[in-house]
């Protein structure tokens, strides 16, 4: 079957105004329909990736595809369509008054009819099971609720590609079982950050290792994860 | 705390119902209206207050509700004080600090009285609409009334934001709180360093809403913002709106010039 690269990440190094060197020299290629988590410590560079892939960074050095398109210029909207991302924090996410307006703001934003974006505000809520809920007003959510509005206002948008920093970080078990079962009802390609090793195991064949923003490690995450020396070097522990 | 920031009050009244951009209109006509009335025209303001506690009891809030509420307006219109004093008149009572002499006037206690009324009066139908609107119409209201945009989305991220600074404030006081036992005679350390511990803690919420601005803008720009504000259409208003509109601007342009003709 010939499969086709959906993102290509070329050499691609970062550096913050600060001087504080981010990324070195990542590559990295995800296929369609694939499921790739990036982990690594506190400070690796995942992040930095991340917002990389949607050009809320541009390159600096090297460069990144999403579907053959270069993430810079004239195609960096149509890029950020491609690519829903969904914020560590979801009161970053949601910045609107409502449930509702926030899921509309991608759609909106895309230059879609009304009555299209109220059905997709619709398609979104239910996907994640929070339909009923666009009159709210974020803040009176729980965080569980507030992650899975999060991913309802790019689920909204229909991307190609999810990418999430640290979904399951601060949730609950409950809230953490229920979105990792969210997640894998999900048939886009996912691209996640994550400390959370047992996701990775259940949920994300392929596991990236950053490490000082290099590329330590790509391959199998059952490999990977078998290997205690890799991931104590790089300060992981699978509990 | 949370009254403050969301002074909506949920009920099924009529009042609650009508359209914001109804309700703006005439809330901030009737705040004007009451500015503009002369000094003394307590025939009006009789009128006027009788008009707001209807309002509010038609809102289901009860009379003590605006009223009690109103009283935030008292200690701002205590700098109309020196009017009593200033204006000449026939003096009621003289008031004597070393060499200075003040002379109370009867005008000048009509005048003081008239601004504490009138300002009492205009808080009133502010919290009749902040009581029977969502903020999130009151921002449509705004939209719909041809305020800048930017200034509406502006107001629109204050209050999404003003709750979790509320709750960071809240976090950090109590992390301060708990770190200051009550071990002598003197806890809490003096003022000078307490000062400066809360000097420490405004920088750290000052730096904190610096960093998260940054990543609301990021998670704007995942989403394709451009510069550009957009938002849904509002539905026009129906003609029964506009009557109702009409109807209001009439009274209070009625009660107005009656205050002004006739005091």
């Amino acid at each position: 079957m010939e499969r086709t690269p959906l993102i290509e990440v070329n050499n691609l190094s970062f550096r913050y105004p600060d001087g504080q060197q981010a990324l070195v020299d990542v590559n990295l290629v995800v296929y369609e329909g694939e499921r790739v988590a990036l982990v690594g410590p506190n400070g690796a560079g995942k992040s930095t990736l991340i917002l990389h892939l949607n050009g809320i960074f541009a390159s600096q050095d090297g460069h990144v595809r999403v579907a053959g398109l270069p993430v810079a210029g004239e195609h960096v909207k149509k890029v950020r369509a491609l690519v829903g991302l969904v914020f560590q924090d979801p009161d970053d996410q949601l910045f609107s008054p409502t449930v509702f307006d926030d899921v509309a703001y991608g759609p909106l934003y895309m230059g879609l009819p009304e009555d299209e974006v109220r059905r997709r505000v619709e398609r979104a809520l239910a996907a994640v099971g929070m339909q009923g809920y666009g009159d709210r007003v974020p803040h009176r959510l729980s965080a569980g609720e507030k992650k899975r509005v999060a991913l309802a206002t790019v689920l909204a948008m229909e991307p190609s590609v999810l990418v999430l920093d640290e979904p399951t970080a601060g949730l609950d078990p409950r809230g953490r079982r229920m979105l990792i079962r969210l997640l894998d009802s999900m048939p886009q390609t996912m691209i996640v950050s994550t400390h959370d090793l047992l996701m990775v195991r259940d949920l994300f064949p392929r596991m990236v290792i950053l490490d000082r923003g290099r590329v330590v490690a790509d391959g199998p995450s059952a490999d990977l994860l078998r290997d205690r020396a890799l991931l104590e070097t790089h300060g992981l522990e699978l509990p | 705390m949370a009254d403050v920031l969301d002074p909506y009050r949920p009920r099924a009244s009529l009042i609650h119902r009508a359209d914001p951009r109804v309700k703006v209109v005439v809330a901030v006509m009737s705040i004007l209206i009451t500015a503009a009335l002369p000094l003394g025209a307590w025939p009006s303001y009789v009128l006027l207050l009788a008009a707001a506690l209807a309002l509010s009891v038609a809102a289901q809030l009860g009379v003590g509700f605006t009223l009690k509420r109103g009283l935030i307006a008292v200690p701002f219109a205590l700098a109309a004080l020196p009017l009593v004093f200033s204006t000449p008149g026939d003096v009621l009572a003289s008031l004597r600090i070393g060499p200075l002499a003040l002379d109370a006037s009867l005008a000048g206690v009509e005048r003081f009285a008239s601004v504490l009324v009138k300002s009492y009066i205009s808080v009133q139908f502010a919290i009749l609409l902040t009581a029977t609107t969502r903020f999130t119409d009151m921002l449509a209201a705004m939209r719909a009334l041809r305020i800048p945009r930017l200034l509406v989305v502006i107001f629109s991220l204050m209050w999404r934001y003003l709750f979790l600074f509320a709750h960071e404030a809240k976090t950090l006081r109590i992390a301060r709180d708990s770190r200051s036992a009550d071990v002598g005679p003197k806890s809490g350390g003096s003022v000078a360093w307490r000062a400066r511990v809360t000097g420490g803690m405004v920088g750290n919420l000052f730096v904190r809403g610096y960093e998260r601005s940054e990543r609301v803008y990021q998670a704007m720009l995942a989403r394709g913002y451009d510069g550009d504000i957009r938002t849904f259409a509002l539905r026009p208003l129906a003609s029964s709106e506009y009557a109702a509109l009409a109807g209001a601007v009439v009274i209070l342009a009625l009660l107005g010039l009656l205050g002004i003709l006739f005091g």
